[in-house]
């Protein structure tokens, strides 16, 4: 049976049940999933447990989740997160 | 209304190893019993469990001392425990007795509950000691905690060509895992020589339980022809959106960098880890007194029944000081049994924490932080990955004498103001602030009197972030009671 899929900035991504958003992106080679703030940086990963809000990506809409600590969910649409997430706020 | 919310005879915050055992041993009293825990299931950090997916299971013994989690969890299900996966605490007030704030993160929308207990019991762990270096904030450059939470719950290798760096024992079933679960790992890098080991060898010796656990590892690695070099450190990583290579580099025995030894290694994975930082800050909120502990981190203050300075909350685990999760049993059963009424503990449990300590103690001596990474320190090397502050600017800020240590450096230049509240870059700006403001850390093991101070970064009123949905549905709760 083929694993369920999630999507990540429109692509369908396989995950398996109880993955982390991080964990299926990272099983799928993809190693960043927001730009920071004020550089503009890639981030991804990093302390992996929920203490350092790197990872934040937008799930469903809801900026700043953290990655390692989401549970994909079928058909949960997951996107980058330039800056604040709040992008339609900005001036 | 006041008193719909039950209350128990004590709370247990964290669901590792001491928390565990210290609802164990209150539910043996026949005491009542709250346990609140972030994580899905319990465990902790360190008797993590795959989820029901995970492609690989049971890499290389992950799951260590079975017997004592399954012993444990089944007092879970027992009359008078009352368990609360996926609740996040934000913070404890005390009155007549302790309230427990947290949010109940299991549904899409977060829920605020209130947990009320005579006693309090914090086993609230440990995350991975991290330091900065150039390129330290590329992705593919992770805690070795991290890359061990990816493989033991999601089953899935942080990288496929993986360097391991850092000091201490933990680094090895890091590396070990790795292993088994098919990466490459190019060389584990332990930051001590192994003279140093050797000195704290009698404490060692008296857990060869211990010994014998890392030998284990050291084998599985050899046998995959994985090199360990001891008195090796990471002094840069780079990529352009992620990492590609790592340059390393030798250390002389005094911790410093050897001139000319760096050489570059091709990798898309970076686990480092530097020991562990204990999370303290609901204890620190309810008052507890800490200490500055040999390895320079926060830690709360616990008499011989794990009892705090705020009479009635007890801490037992990393949380007053780092010392693995054999010693966090023993910490949860002397609090929970001390927190149910049944002080003082027997002589033979005193013994075997007394034991515990002085490993622990011997393994923070064999690996301190070395002082290398504050001289391979950029200008533009990020102090603070969530505020984005570069070194540099704090650099300046105490050259110009606006700072002198940890806490102004956050007034005035923003580490440790951001989404982690410091827990990240806590204990790099305290060495960092002290060294440049003339009263250095030492290598790695600060003490005594001096500008080292990572107790400012340690108060977080809030230790989780939570809505204003939920901060506002305390008016309408309490909006028709006296204060």
């Amino acid at each position: 049976m083929a694993d369920p899929t999630f999507l990540f900035d429109g692509r369908p991504t396989p995950y398996v049940e109880g993955q982390s958003v991080g964990a299926a992106l990272t099983a799928a080679g993809i190693r960043s999933w927001r730009t920071t703030r004020l550089g503009g940086r890639p981030r991804g990963l990093f302390c992996g447990i929920g203490i350092c809000f790197d990872c934040l990506v937008t799930v469903d809409d809801r900026p700043n989740e953290r990655a390692c600590l989401v549970p994909v969910r079928e058909s949960m649409r997951v996107t980058t997160q330039e800056g604040t997430g709040h992008g339609d706020l900005e001036v | 209304m006041a008193t719909s919310r039950s209350e128990h005879d004590a709370v247990v915050v964290g669901a590792g190893p001491a928390g565990l055992a210290a609802v164990d041993q209150l539910v043996r009293a026949g005491a009542t019993v709250a346990l609140l825990d972030a994580g899905h299931g319990p465990g902790g950090q360190f008797w993590r469990h795959p989820v029901p997916g995970a492609p690989v299971r049971e890499v290389a013994g992950l799951h260590h001392d079975r017997s004592t989690y399954s012993r444990l969890v089944d007092t879970l299900h027992t009359d008078g425990v009352r368990y609360l996966p996926q609740h996040h605490v934000w913070t404890i007030t005390a009155g007549e007795h302790f309230t427990v704030h947290a949010v109940d993160r299991s549904g899409d929308h977060e829920v605020p509950v209130e947990v009320h207990g005579r006693r309090l019991v914090l086993a609230t762990g440990a995350y991975d000691r991290q330091v900065p270096f150039p390129g330290w904030d590329l992705p593919g450059v992770m805690t070795a905690g991290g890359v061990q939470a990816l493989l033991k719950a999601h089953g899935v290798p942080a990288g496929r060509r993986v360097v391991v760096a850092g000091t201490g024992p933990f680094l090895l079933p890091v590396a070990a895992g790795l292993v088994a679960a098919g990466a490459e790992v190019v060389s584990v890098l332990e930051a001590s020589p192994r003279a140093r080991w050797l000195r704290e060898a009698p404490a060692v010796l008296r857990n060869a339980g211990k010994l014998g656990e890392a030998a284990g590892y050291l084998g599985r690695l050899a046998a995959r022809r994985v090199p360990v070099r001891t008195g090796w450190t990471v002094a840069r990583a780079d990529g352009g959106d992620a990492l590609t290579s790592v340059t390393v580099a030798r250390l002389d025995r005094s911790g410093r960098r050897v001139a000319g030894s760096e050489r570059v290694v091709q990798a898309d994975t970076l686990a480092v880890g530097w020991g562990f930082t204990p999370q303290v800050e609901l204890a620190v909120g309810v008052g507890c007194r800490t200490r500055v502990d040999a390895d320079g981190s926060v830690v709360c203050e616990v008499d011989d029944n794990q009892q705090t300075s705020v009479p009635g909350v007890y801490v037992a685990g990393e949380a007053c000081g780092v010392g693995g999760a054999a010693l966090a049993v023993v910490e949860g059963e002397v609090a929970g049994a001390a927190a149910a009424g049944r002080a003082p503990l027997p002589r033979r449990t005193s013994r075997r924490r007394a034991t515990l300590r002085g490993f622990a103690a011997a393994v923070q001596r064999a690996h301190p932080v070395p002082d290398a990474w504050m001289d391979g320190l950029e200008d533009d090397t990020l102090l603070c990955r969530c505020e984005e502050v570069p070194v540099g600017k704090v650099r300046s800020a105490v050259r110009d004498g606006a700072v002198q240590d940890a806490r102004t450096a956050k007034l005035l230049t923003r580490p440790g103001m951001g989404w982690c509240q410091g827990r990240v870059c806590g204990y790099a700006t305290a060495c960092l602030t002290a060294r440049w403001s003339g009263t250095p850390a030492g290598s790695g093991t600060p003490a005594g009197p001096s500008s080292y101070d990572p107790t400012g970064f340690a108060r977080r009123p809030v230790a989780t972030p939570v809505t204003l949905d939920t901060l506002a549905s305390y008016q309408s709760r309490y909006a028709n009671r006296d204060l």
